[in-house]
């Protein structure tokens, strides 16, 4: 599932740059510090903000992190969800803003193939090594 | 004049490296075999003389030693003295090696079954290490280093390390990397002697035991202090430091389990050396990576590139070595006769299996950044949704297979009876799911499995712990797999039922959250020994009854000058209430961070659980080594490995 | 022996000329914008004071390149980096000032106090337009040429030896 929908975020994010930046969504700035009234948007919201990266902390998301751009990423991220955003248009927005590392979520690509790949190949090798004690 | 403390110490530094160069030698001819335990108990003593004169430096305040003016301060609470020895760099190498130096009293002290050849190969290989760490010590992080002039008052110590989490967290984890050290000595040896069984399988264990026991106490106590101490309401945060130490551990706890297997069954011999020497190779490249600040962590407090390339060098010729030998010597043999698929052996090399996934997963996860960033320039993150993903599944997995492993027989694959067995746990399994979604509306795929398995592994243990003829080996399988149960519920549930709401309010106002109401009271300065902070009240109600009241502060430290928060905790239930203060917005209103957090506090209760099954382990490995001693006494009938001099 | 048996020794090889090679590269502590080579993001920010504000039109369609500075009073780098954006300035680029989460009053005091380079001003009170550009921080310099693309991003103070660098930058955008 988690591959599907980092499939989604690379085909957003391959789409025109322009399109977002061309009409900025409008980023109401208490929504860094306040959440949306509907539980179900604040909760969508929370589950992108804590796998979005703070660009000023150490290995923190922006909902865990105090520090004034996380606020500012957290206003934007509310607003936008408000405006009725998908979080994974949100989520490829800021990728292309600041580049894959801004997302706890590794996108599924040619480059990251290897990593996603990790538990079946080790468990395909070890089964291959184990296969011969069995009888 | 009469030497300093200090200067005595530094000495027996050097003395204790030639001790070790000793140690290193005596097993390479037969005439001086003898030598190798003197030298150890005079490297254990050495050891410990150099890490008393730096305590007493510490103590003292004498500022002519750099690390003490460097870290320290007359300030300082008499506790983060004693402690400030190894909240640095060099010191905490310092004590690495007193560490070693005491286990290699004890490998020289206890009984050895297996031979005094064989006793001064495992002291052999463990001098090898000695002499390359203390060369480190001597020549790359010199603790003694003095300053002349001494000056008049220390720098202070990181803020952040004056706790008692984290002033016993790394001697935790030391110890238990010194046991994989241990372990690695003993598979060298037996490399060595071609003595790879039962025997050595009985040998070895205790170490292995002990050593995962501090590993999982040292990962818990880090992740506890991280937890209140750096006030972002996480407990685990997949960062580099964390999985440095999670590493060793995965194949510690792999190793654990396959030497059961060679005790037993004689079987997977080179798999468990191979085991052996990983689990020292990742406790290596933990110290590596934490040290060498390779990889940016919130733990990584002192690094140094230098030091990290001698690190890398010790960590590449240690290894090296030993899989080198390994390659040459490991047995010929086959492993053994065939498992069955559904025997207790069987299920431990799947068990294995799953635990070397997960430290693939961790060690590519770790390192992969700083990989594809080499390779295409490209600077990605790895964090918490991928490593929750990829091992969640596989946790699970292993725990449904903890639950039926310990009623499995050796070798026959047999399943009769097993059914029955299983249909309790199968039952409060799917109930607790079951529960999970009706009660609380837990619908993730994850957390209804996590609560799933955890019912499933802890009633299977308690079964296992209520079975008539209880013995201590079985004893502390059950209450080290209960621990990895109640382990998992409390990241299930702390996970799955957490609420939390970051607002910015003024004095007198509130918020509400999942039926709490929390109002911020008041905000006052506040002044500790070393500090000054401002305070939050924050009331907590529920249906207008009082629960709790949280201050948390946010600290200005004043020797060295840093900020740090100090979360407000208070238990509600059997989890915890917890705040963090943050900035004012300059118009009198505050953010405050505010969690519920349900059952958060099994997490670790859960550590502690699994750190006593293996205490309890111990006790039945030790005490059947003693029982297997009478027996041979008494009709004395002649030993296999001749007995040693005691 | 089988040659299987060197597989592990290998891997450990791989692994630490791999680790070594690390050691010694420069550790990439700032996060660098992916907005460079795309169009400037479309924003509009008021100005300070009676001073006309900035918006993204203003930087597109000049005679050559321009620079956007990203500054606040109360970053101390912003104060080093002050004397080489008079340079630049002299130099003949047209620089535009981003004021992160300031206050007028002290923004106003700033660039009496050290000196103002800019043409224009925009303040970016929420750190939106920031976020915008990928910025991480403050100070930080973007250059854009004259079809309004982002060309460089600069993090950190510019150095007296970086003013060159930038200089032969704006000359190849021109």
């Amino acid at each position: 599932m988690s591959g599907r929908v980092a499939l989604a975020a690379l085909l957003l994010a391959a789409a025109p740059a322009g399109a977002s930046a061309s009409e900025p969504a409008a980023v109401d700035p208490a929504l860094g510090t306040t959440p949306l009234a509907d539980p179900a948007l604040e909760a969508k919201a929370m589950r992108l903000m804590h796998e979005l990266r703070c660009l000023t902390c150490q290995n923190q998301s922006i909902a865990d992190s105090n520090a004034d751009q996380a606020e500012a990423m957290r206003a934007l991220v509310r607003s936008r969800i408000a405006a009725g955003e998908a979080p994974e248009a949100v989520r490829a927005d800021l990728v292309a803003r600041y580049g894959d590392w801004v997302s706890f979520r590794p996108a599924l690509r040619t480059d990251t193939l290897a990593l996603w790949a990790v538990p079946a190949l080790a468990l395909l090798a070890g089964g291959l090594v184990a296969r011969r004690l069995f009888r | 004049m009469i030497p300093s403390p200090a200067e005595l110490g530094h000495l027996s530094l050097w003395l204790a490296a030639a001790a070790a160069l000793v140690m290193a030698a005596a097993p390479v001819r037969p005439a001086l075999v003898g030598l190798a335990r003197p030298a150890a108990v005079a490297h254990g003593l050495l050891l410990l003389c150099a890490y008393a004169a730096m305590t007493h430096a510490f103590l003292v305040s004498d500022f002519s030693v750099s690390l003490v003016a460097t870290n320290s301060h007359t300030a300082k609470p008499l506790l983060y003295r004693l402690t400030g020895v190894w909240a640095n760099h060099e010191g905490s190498m310092l004590l690495w090696v007193l560490i070693l130096g005491v286990a290699g009293l004890a490998v020289a002290l206890a009984r050895m079954p297996l031979g005094e050849t064989f006793r001064a190969r495992t002291l052999g290989s463990l001098g090898v290490v000695a002499l390359g760490f203390l060369a480190f010590l001597l020549f790359a992080s010199n603790p003694f280093a003095r300053l002349d002039p001494a000056p008049p008052e220390g720098m202070g110590l990181n803020p952040l390390l004056q706790d008692p989490g984290l002033a016993f967290h790394p001697p935790t984890l030391y110890v238990g990397y010194v046991g994989l050290v241990v372990a690695f000595a003993l598979a060298v040896a037996a490399l060595l002697d071609g003595k790879v069984g039962p025997a050595w399988a009985r040998a070895t264990r205790p170490w292995v035991t002990l050593a995962w026991a501090f590993l999982t106490m040292g990962i818990a106590l880090g992740s506890w202090w991280a937890y209140y101490e750096l006030g972002w309401g996480g407990w685990w945060f997949w960062d580099p430091v964390e999985n440095a130490a999670l590493m060793p551990w995965l194949a510690a706890t792999a190793l654990l389990h396959s030497i059961r297997v060679l005790e037993t069954r004689d079987a997977l011999r080179n798999w468990t050396l191979m085991l052996a020497i990983a689990g020292f190779t990742f406790s290596m490249l933990g110290t590596f990576i934490v040290r060498s600040g390779l990889l940016t962590s919130v733990h990584a407090f002192a690094v140094d590139p230098t030091r990290g390339l001698f690190l890398l060098v010790l960590l590449l010729g240690l290894t090296g070595w030993a899989l080198l030998v390994w390659a040459l010597r490991a047995p010929k043999v086959a492993e053994g006769a065939r498992f069955a698929m559904t025997s207790r052996e069987g299920v431990l090399v799947v068990n294995n299996l799953l635990l070397m996934a997960l430290l693939a997963i961790v060690f590519i996860g770790t390192l992969y950044p700083m990989a594809l960033e080499a390779w295409n320039g490209r600077q990605i993150s790895v964090g918490p949704p991928y490593f929750n993903a990829t091992t969640v599944p596989l946790i699970v997995l292993l725990a449904v297979l903890m639950g039926v492993g310990p009623f499995l027989a050796w070798k026959r694959g047999t399943t009769s009876g097993l059914s029955r067995r299983l249909l309790l746990p199968g039952l409060v399994a799917t109930a607790s799911a079951g529960a999970m979604l009706a009660l609380f509306g837990v619908s993730g795929l994850l957390a209804l499995l996590g609560v799933a398995a955890s019912a499933w592994l802890a009633v299977a243990s308690l079964q296992l712990l209520l079975r008539r003829g209880l013995t201590f080996g079985r004893a502390g399988t059950a209450l080290a797999h209960l621990g990895v149960a109640v382990s998992i519920l409390g990241a299930t549930a702390s996970g799955a039922l957490q609420r939390e709401a970051l607002v910015s309010i003024p004095l007198g106002d509130g918020f509400a959250l999942s039926g709490f109401t929390v109002t911020l009271d008041d905000v006052a300065p506040r002044a500790g020994p070393n500090w000054t902070a401002l305070e939050a009240t924050l009331s907590v109600t529920r249906d207008g009854a009082p629960v709790a009241t949280l201050r948390p502060q946010s600290r200005t430290y004043t020797s060295p000058p840093m900020e740090t928060t100090e979360a407000g905790i208070a238990m509600w239930r059997a989890g915890d209430l917890y705040a963090v203060l943050g900035k004012p917005d300059g118009s009198g209103r505050w953010q405050v961070h505010f969690w519920v957090k349900p059952l958060i506090h099994f997490i670790w209760w859960g550590a502690v659980l699994m750190a006593l099954g293996a205490v309890v382990a111990l006790g039945g490995a030790l005490r059947l080594g003693a029982l297997a001693r009478r027996r041979r006494a008494l009709p004395a009938p002649p030993a296999a490995v001749p007995l040693p001099a005691e | 022996m089988p040659l299987t048996r060197l597989l592990p020794l290998v891997a450990l090889l791989a692994l630490g000329v791999f680790l070594a090679l690390n050691l010694g590269r420069p550790q990439q502590a700032t996060i660098r914008s992916a907005m460079v080579g795309k169009p400037v993001p479309a924003f509009a920010l008021p100005g300070l004071g009676d001073r006309p504000g900035l918006a993204s039109a203003d930087l597109a369609g000049g005679e050559g390149p321009v620079l956007v500075n990203f500054f606040a009073s109360w970053c101390l780098p912003c104060r080093v980096e002050a004397p080489q954006l008079k340079a630049l300035a002299e130099a003949g680029i047209p620089i535009h000032g981003i004021a992160l989460r300031d206050a007028p009053a002290d923004i106003a005091a700033f660039l009496a106090r050290h000196g103002d380079p800019f043409v224009r001003i925009g303040r970016d009170e929420q750190g939106q337009v920031a976020i915008a550009f990928g910025s991480s921080g403050v100070p930080e310099t973007f250059l854009i040429d004259r079809r309004g693309i982002i060309r460089l991003q600069h993090q950190g103070e510019i150095r007296p030896e970086h003013v060159a660098e930038i200089l032969a930058e704006a000359r190849r955008w021109r």
